[in-house]
């Protein structure tokens, strides 16, 4: 039997068996998803009027997400108090003042409370529910929901501090620079991916791989671990924020040339680099931001491509990623369609994510025969702090920081 | 053979040699199907159906195009796989002012290197095409995919 043990305090190894094992995939579900975290669950648009659901998940628990008739957002879990059914059946759409189970119509309002039972009062003076039945004290569990910068989290714990305290000053910062108008939807995908859905976060948090797996980064200069730039961790580890600034003098550099890299490649060029072409919309320089806010969502600047991620594990070795991309209300024409154009670079075809949606699966298959092997993540050293270098894995140090606090390892 | 029925044999011969050059590995030969200036989007139903513009891939020049087969030749980094498109008949909905409207249904299988052959994806192209330099050629080759959900990864071009 595999042990099950953390190889000690330190955050530089984590074992494999955290990817593979079911029991310890089902206490993720309880004190993580269900536990005092925020889960993002929609875009404040996507609920504008009373009436409006979208549904979705948290860890694997199926929720509805409606916008009442006072205006407040709820969120209930999409389970029928009689027998157990899905409430809501379809990814969105526009109720009047209730929620109606197709199995037995039971009624819930918008808040999910339960309003109505069919024949409660039984048929010609037959049948019916006992008196003693309450309906109040039967109803699916309730979710609180909070929200900033035109994202929609919610939560199953009363623990969860308010949103701006669970993220830290520098996170709700970086968040609010660029989430700081009214945004439009541009398109939505889903990607199904093979792998545990921490490998995912950790590759997202990882600035040391951009420019090495990504071949498309480092030869087109879109971000080199010698541009300018770092990262920012929130304190408890579970956010960061990493960066790259724009300067001039990084033409010159050598350093992925000397060290003979696979992702330098001298005379490849593009055809038609108008997608290349940034436009500073936020004013201060910096073209790229990967933020993340534990447990499941990241907020991406890349130039001009703002999407948001939200991370949905199906199993141990599975999970869905939705990928919702992002304009302005303001957008001019022009703006608009480099954004369609810089879509290039991410999603599930992307020039720069595309490796990110299989080397996940490939860690999954590689660790299949080794749960007790750990994987090393020294690069920066061991510690968890902000940095003023992406040359470093101290975010990925943070997650499993803020991951086993929240375990209890 | 009639102007209508000539029109459809040459449609159905131009997405046999379209499926062709991309399930054979010739995707350097996939950009010459398109005129200079055009537009070739991979998106979903869902997105289609809501006017929303954003496509997986999205490409308004020849040269992105070209530019596509170049990243995966030489910049990212995939496990091996191959398509095989299984195509419907094209079914012509106008034909006005030098511009062909077609719509094709059709199926890719992606067969990975160990064998897994699955429904990669279904959908229908939405096709303009023009008269161009001596060939029929498309101005426009919107993909629409059934499904919103890709498995792992889109590689190659649907």
């Amino acid at each position: 039997m595999p042990t099950r043990e953390w190889p000690g305090e330190t955050l530089t190894r984590v074992p494999y068996w955290v990817y593979q094992d079911e029991r310890n995939y089902q206490d993720e579900l309880r004190r993580i998803f269900e536990g005092p975290t925020w889960s993002y669950v929609c875009l404040e648009s996507d609920v504008s009027r009373p009436g409006d659901y979208r549904t979705t998940f948290v860890g694997e628990m199926p929720i509805v997400v409606v916008r009442g008739e006072d205006g407040a957002i709820h969120a209930f879990e999409n389970r029928c108090a009689h027998r157990g059914a899905l409430i809501a059946l379809d990814d969105c759409g526009s109720t009047g003042r209730h929620f109606q189970c197709i199995y037995h119509a039971w009624t819930y309002d918008l808040r999910g409370d339960l309003v109505g039972i069919a024949f409660e009062k039984g048929s010609h003076g037959r049948g019916g529910m006992p008196a003693s039945f309450c309906k109040a004290e039967h109803a699916p569990r309730k979710l609180r929901t909070t929200t900033l910068c035109g994202l929609v989290w919610a939560s199953l714990s009363p623990d969860a501090p308010p949103i701006e305290r669970y993220l830290g000053e520098e996170i709700l910062g970086r968040l609010r620079r660029v989430l700081d108008r009214p945004v439009q939807v541009l398109g939505r995908f889903v990607q199904a991916l093979p792998n545990n859905w921490k490998l995912y976060v950790e590759n997202v948090k990882d600035t040391y791989h951009a420019s090495l797996l990504h071949a498309f980064f480092g030869t087109f200069r879109i971000t080199r671990l010698t541009q300018s730039g770092g990262i920012v961790v929130s304190p408890d580890g579970g956010h960061h924020a990493s960066f790259t600034i724009d300067r001039a003098d990084d033409a010159v550099s050598t350093a992925y040339r000397d060290q003979g890299i696979r992702s330098e490649k001298d005379g490849y060029r593009l055809a038609d680099p108008s997608l290349l072409e940034a436009v500073d919309e936020f004013g201060d320089g910096v073209k790229l931001q990967i933020l993340t806010v534990f447990p499941n969502l990241v907020v991406q600047q890349i130039y001009n491509s703002i999407a948001v991620r939200q991370v949905l594990p199906k199993g141990t070795d599975g999970m869905e990623l939705h990928w919702t991309y992002l304009g302005f209300a303001d957008d001019t024409p022009d703006l608009r369609r480099l954004r369609l154009k810089q879509a290039n670079l991410v999603g599930p075809a992307g020039y720069v994510s595309m490796e990110d949606g299989c080397v996940g699966g490939f860690v999954q298959r590689g660790a299949a025969a080794a749960p007790d092997a750990v994987s090393v993540v020294n690069m920066g050293g061991e510690g968890t702090e902000s940095q003023d270098t992406r040359a470093t894995e101290a975010s990925v140090r943070g997650f499993w920081k803020a991951y086993r606090r929240y375990m209890g390892h | 053979m009639d102007s209508a029925s000539s029109l459809l044999a040459q449609l159905t011969q131009l997405n046999a040699e379209y499926a062709r050059a991309i399930d054979d590995d010739r995707l350097e030969e996939w950009p010459a199907f398109f005129t200079e200036r055009c537009v070739y989007k991979i998106t979903s139903a869902d997105n289609h159906r809501r006017g929303l513009e954003a496509g997986i891939v999205y490409a308004d020049s020849i040269g992105m195009l070209r530019d596509r087969v170049s990243a995966l030749r030489e910049a990212n980094v995939y496990e091996r796989h191959t398509y095989r498109h299984l195509l419907g008949l094209p079914a012509i909905l106008s034909e006005r002012d030098g511009i062909v409207r077609a719509e094709t249904p059709f199926l890719v299988a992606r067969i990975m290197r160990n064998g897994d052959t699955a429904i990669f994806a279904t959908g229908r192209y939405l096709d303009a095409l023009v008269e161009d330099d001596g060939a029929l050629r498309f101005r426009e080759r919107v993909v629409v995919c059934d499904s919103s959900r890709t498995d792992t990864l889109l590689a190659i071009p649907l």
